[in-house]
C-alpha cells in the first residue's frame, strides 16, 4: 500500500515528540545520581509504576504484532495475549517482593544478592544484553511500520527517528522520564484502544467483495483457452507454470490481472470453478517492484496493492451496519464468511521472485478458534512435534515475563515490597483489559477492508483509519510512543548492565555515582544504535514471532537461576553462573538453527534446518534447571 | 546457602500465599495449553452465550488472572517498616555493594 501522509497525523505525532522529549529534559535535573538514573530513587508511586509496567510491557509486539496476528489469521494471536499476561501471574505471585528486596539497581543484583561474584555479573549482564537486544528488534522493525503511514517516511527513516528519540529519552534523565513516558504511554494506549473497541462494536458489520473481480462459473477445461472473458490469458511460463490453479490476464490499462481458481461449494457441480481475483507483487532482481505487471506506485500507468479485508456473507438475523454489543460481535463473526488471504511465491528465472495474495473464503467460526496460523495449524494436523512446538511457546510464554530484564528493574522504582506487589496488580489489571481488547481489535481490523497484505503489523493503525483521520492520527502517534516507552526501558536495562554489572562489577573500577551514570549514557547511545540496524535488516519480520523468541532466551537464561536462588537452598554461585549461560547459549543457538530462522532470515530451505522445532523453551528452559541442580549439587555452597 | 533464612512471618506468609495461588493459575493455565494442543477441536464446542470453548477460557484465564491477583493484594500482610542506616552509600545514597 502506499500512505499519503496527512497534516492531521504529522500535527498529532509532533505533539507526542516533543512533550516526550520537552518531559525528559525536565525531569533530568532528578536524574544525575545513579540512583536516580537507575532506579527513579526508588521513589515512584505505586499506582504510577503500575501503569508504567503496562507503558513498559505492552510493546509493538502486542499492539501492532497481536492485532496483526489476530486480523489476518483469527484466535491465534490471541493466544500470544494470554501466555503473555499469564507470565505476569509469576511476577507476581513468585518474583515481585524478593526482587525488590534483594536488587538495587540491574537484574545481576538480585541474582549477585548473596554472592557477590563476578562470575555472576558478568553472565547476568551478559544475559541482559542479549535478551534486551533481541527483544528491541521488534520494536524498532514495528517503528518503521509505523512511521511509513505516519508521515510517508521510508521504514529505515522511522527505525531511525525513534533510535534517537529514545536515546534523548534515556540520556537525559534515565528511569524517572523513561517511567513518565511509560505511565503516559501505557494509560492513553488502553483508554484510545477501549475507544477504538467501542468504534468497532458501534459500526457493526457489511458485506463487500472487496473491490474485487470474479468471473465464472466457467468450465474447468476453459482455463486452457487462449481468453476468458474476451481477454487474453497470458502463458504460464517463468515459473507461472509451477502453479496451474493461477490464471493471469491480460489488463486493457496494462499489465495483468492474476485470478486463482476456487472450487465450487456445489460438489455436483465440479466440472465448473469460479476465478477469483488475486493481487501480485513482483520483487525484481534489480530491486524494483511491480504490482500486477505494472510498476509500483499510484501515478500514471502505475499500480499498487487494493486494502483487503472483507464479509461476504452475514447472518441473516443481523442487519448490516447495525451495532452489536461485546458478545453478539463474536456470534455474528460465526455465523458469517469472511475473506482470509494466503500467498504462493512463483520464482522466476532471472531472479526475481512474484508473491501473489489470493483469497481463501473461510467460515467465521474457523477464525474463533486456534489452528488457522501457519505456526498453529499443526496442532490440528495431529503432528507431535507441531505439538512441542505450540507447548514450547506457551511455557517461553508464561516463563518469559518474570525474566525480561527491563520489567525487572522496575522494582527498583518503588519503596518497598509492599508498593512492588500493589503496582503489579495495577499492572496485571491494565494489561489484562488491553489484551481482552485486542481480540476485538484484531477482529475489527480483519473485517475493516484496510488492511495491507505488505505488513501485518500496521492492523490496529490501519482500522483506526478506515474510521478517522483523527482517531488513525492518535493511535498511531500512541503506538509510536509505546515503542518508545518500551525501547526506552530496555536500554535503560543495558546501559545498566554495562555500567554498573559490567564495569562497576566485573572489571572492579569503582566509579562515583556521577560517572556510573555517564558510562551508561554513553552505553545507552552504543545499544541504540545497534537497534537501529537491527530493526532496518529485519524489517520483513512479523513483530509479535520476534518477540516470542526474546522470551525464549529470557525465560531460559534468567527465570531458573531467579526461581532456584529463591527455592532452593542448596544453589551455589557456580550453579546460578552455568545456569544462565547454558540456557542463554542453548536457547540462542537453537533459534539460530531452526527452520522459522533458516527460511524467515536467511531465505534457506526450511526443511535443512538442525533444530527439529522452533521455539526452544521446552527443552532449554528444563536444561538451564538441570544445569544449576547438577552444577551446584557439585560444587560448595558458599559461607553464609 | 539458604537467601533470606528467617523470614517474618509476614513474609512467609505471604509467599505461602503466592505459591497456592501460583498453583491454582498454573493448573488453569495447563489444561488450556494441552487441550488446545491434543484436543484443539475441543476448543470450538460453544459453551456460553452462543461464545465457544477457545474464547470463554481464553477471557477465563484472563480475568481469573485479575481476580487472584485483586485477592492476592488484599490477602497479603504489610511487614512493620524498619530502617538499615548501615547500607547507605556516601556516594549517591544508595545500599553499598
Amino acid at each position: 500500500m502506499i500512505y499519503e501522509p496527512t497534516w492531521i497525523a504529522v500535527f498529532i505525532f509532533l505533539g507526542f515528540v516533543v512533550f516526550t522529549v520537552g518531559l525528559s529534559f525536565y525531569l533530568g535535573r532528578k536524574a544525575t545520581s545513579s540512583e536516580g538514573y537507575f532506579a527513579a530513587h526508588g521513589q515512584i508511586p505505586w499506582a504510577v509504576n503500575g501503569l508504567a509496567f503496562a507503558g513498559d510491557y505492552l510493546s509493538a509486539a502486542s499492539f501492532l504484532g497481536i492485532c496483526g496476528m489476530i486480523a489476518a489469521y483469527g484466535y491465534d494471536g490471541f493466544l500470544y495475549s494470554i501466555g503473555y499476561l499469564a507470565g505476569w501471574i509469576v511476577a507476581l505471585f513468585v518474583i515481585a517482593e524478593p526482587m525488590k528486596r534483594l536488587g538495587r539497581f540491574t537484574f545481576a543484583d538480585a541474582l549477585d544478592a548473596q554472592f557477590n561474584s563476578r562470575g555472576i555479573k558478568l553472565a547476568a549482564s551478559i544475559s541482559t544484553l542479549a535478551v534486551s537486544i533481541f527483544y528491541l528488534i521488534p520494536q524498532m522493525v514495528g517503528a518503521g511500520s509505523l512511521i511509513q503511514p505516519l508521515l510517508g517516511f521510508p521504514h529505515w527513516m522511522g527505525v531511525v527517528l525513534v533510535g534517537a528519540v529514545v536515546i534523548t529519552i534515556v540520556v537525559t534523565a534515565g528511569m524517572v522520564s523513561t517511567t513518565w513516558v511509560q505511565f503516559f504511554k501505557g494509560t492513553l494506549l488502553v483508554i484510545f484502544s477501549f475507544i477504538l473497541v467501542v468504534v468497532v462494536l458501534r459500526r457493526g458489520f457489511e458485506t463487500s467483495d472487496g473491490d474485487l473481480k470474479s468471473i465464472g462459473p466457467i468450465p474447468r477445461d476453459s482455463i486452457a483457452n487462449l481468453q476468458i472473458d474476451d481477454r487474453d490469458v497470458l502463458e504460464p511460463v517463468d515459473g507461472w507454470q509451477e502453479f496451474p490453479e493461477l490464471v493471469r490476464l491480460s489488463n486493457p490499462e496494462g499489465g495483468y490481472e492474476v485470478f486463482r481458481m476456487q472450487e465450487m461449494e456445489d460438489e455436483s457441480q465440479s466440472e465448473l470453478v469460479i476465478l477469483s481475483q488475486a493481487q501480485s507483487m513482483t520483487n525484481r532482481a534489480d530491486g524494483g517492484k511491480l504490482v500486477d505487471g505494472l510498476p509500483f506506485g499510484d501515478g500514471e500507468g502505475q499500480r499498487e496493492l487494493k486494502p483487503v479485508g472483507h464479509l461476504t456473507k452475514l447472518p441473516d438475523r443481523y442487519t448490516p451496519s447495525s451495532a452489536v454489543g461485546p458478545i453478539e460481535f463474536f456470534n455474528v463473526i460465526r455465523d458469517s464468511e469472511l475473506v482470509l488471504w494466503g500467498t504462493s511465491i512463483v520464482r522466476h528465472d532471472d531472479g526475481s521472485t512474484t508473491k501473489v495474495f489470493y483469497q481463501k473464503p473461510t467460515e467465521g467460526s474457523r477464525v474463533l478458534r486456534p489452528g488457522e496460523h501457519p505456526t498453529f495449524a499443526g496442532i490440528r494436523g495431529g503432528g507431535t512435534t507441531d505439538r512441542i512446538n505450540f507447548l514450547s511457546l506457551m511455557l517461553a510464554l508464561f516463563c518469559g515475563t518474570a525474566s525480561l530484564p527491563h520489567i525487572l528493574i522496575r522494582y527498583y522504582t518503588v519503596k518497598d515490597a509492599s508498593a512492588a506487589r500493589k503496582s503489579t496488580i495495577v499492572g496485571i489489571a491494565s494489561i489484562g483489559f488491553f489484551y481482552v481488547l485486542t481480540l476485538y481489535l484484531g477482529l475489527g481490523a480483519m473485517t475493516s477492508g484496510s488492511l495491507d497484505l505488505t505488513d501485518s503489523n500496521m492492523a490496529a493503525p490501519l482500522l483506526a483509519r478506515s474510521m478517522s483521520q483523527w482517531l488513525f492520527a492518535i493511535i498511531s502517534a500512541i503506538a509510536f510512543t509505546t515503542v518508545l516507552g518500551t525501547v526506552s526501558g530496555l536500554i535503560l536495562a543495558s546501559s545498566g548492565a554495562v555500567a554498573h554489572d559490567l564495569i562497576g562489577g566485573v572489571l572492579g573500577i569503582k566509579l562515583s555515582g556521577h560517572a556510573q551514570v555517564r558510562v551508561a549514557k554513553m552505553a545507552a547511545v552504543v545499544v541504540g544504535i545497534i537497534a537501529i540496524m537491527l530493526g532496518i535488516v529485519f524489517k520483513e519480520m512479523n513483530v509479535s514471532y520476534l518477540v516470542g523468541w526474546a522470551f525464549s532466551v529470557a525465560a531460559s537464561a534468567n527465570l531458573p537461576a531467579l526461581v532456584m536462588l529463591l527455592f532452593w537452598k542448596r544453589t551455589t554461585k557456580e550453579g546460578i553462573i552455568a545456569s544462565v549461560l547454558v540456557g542463554m547459549t542453548s536457547s540462542l543457538g537453537w533459534i539460530l538453527l531452526s527452520a522459522d530462522t533458516y527460511q524467515k532470515v536467511y531465505g534457506w530451505d526450511a526443511a535443512d534446518a538442525i533444530a527439529p522445532f522452533s521455539q526452544p523453551g521446552i527443552v532449554t528452559i528444563p536444561l538451564a534447571f538441570l544445569t544449576l541442580v547438577v552444577v551446584s549439587l557439585c560444587t560448595k555452597p558458599s559461607e553464609a | 546457602m539458604p537467601l533470606d533464612p528467617s523470614p517474618s512471618p509476614e513474609r512467609r506468609f505471604n509467599r505461602q500465599l503466592g505459591l497456592y495461588f501460583f498453583a491454582i493459575y498454573l493448573l488453569l493455565y495447563l489444561v488450556f495449553v494441552f487441550t488446545n494442543a491434543f484436543n484443539p477441536s475441543l476448543m470450538e464446542t460453544i459453551v456460553l452465550a452462543g461464545l465457544n470453548l477457545a474464547i470463554v477460557y481464553g477471557f477465563g484465564l484472563i480475568l481469573s488472572a485479575l481476580f487472584l491477583a485483586i485477592l492476592y493484594g488484599t490477602l497479603c500482610r504489610n511487614e512493620p517498616l524498619k530502617t538499615d542506616s548501615s547500607k547507605v552509600d556516601p556516594i549517591d545514597g544508595g545500599k553499598v555493594e
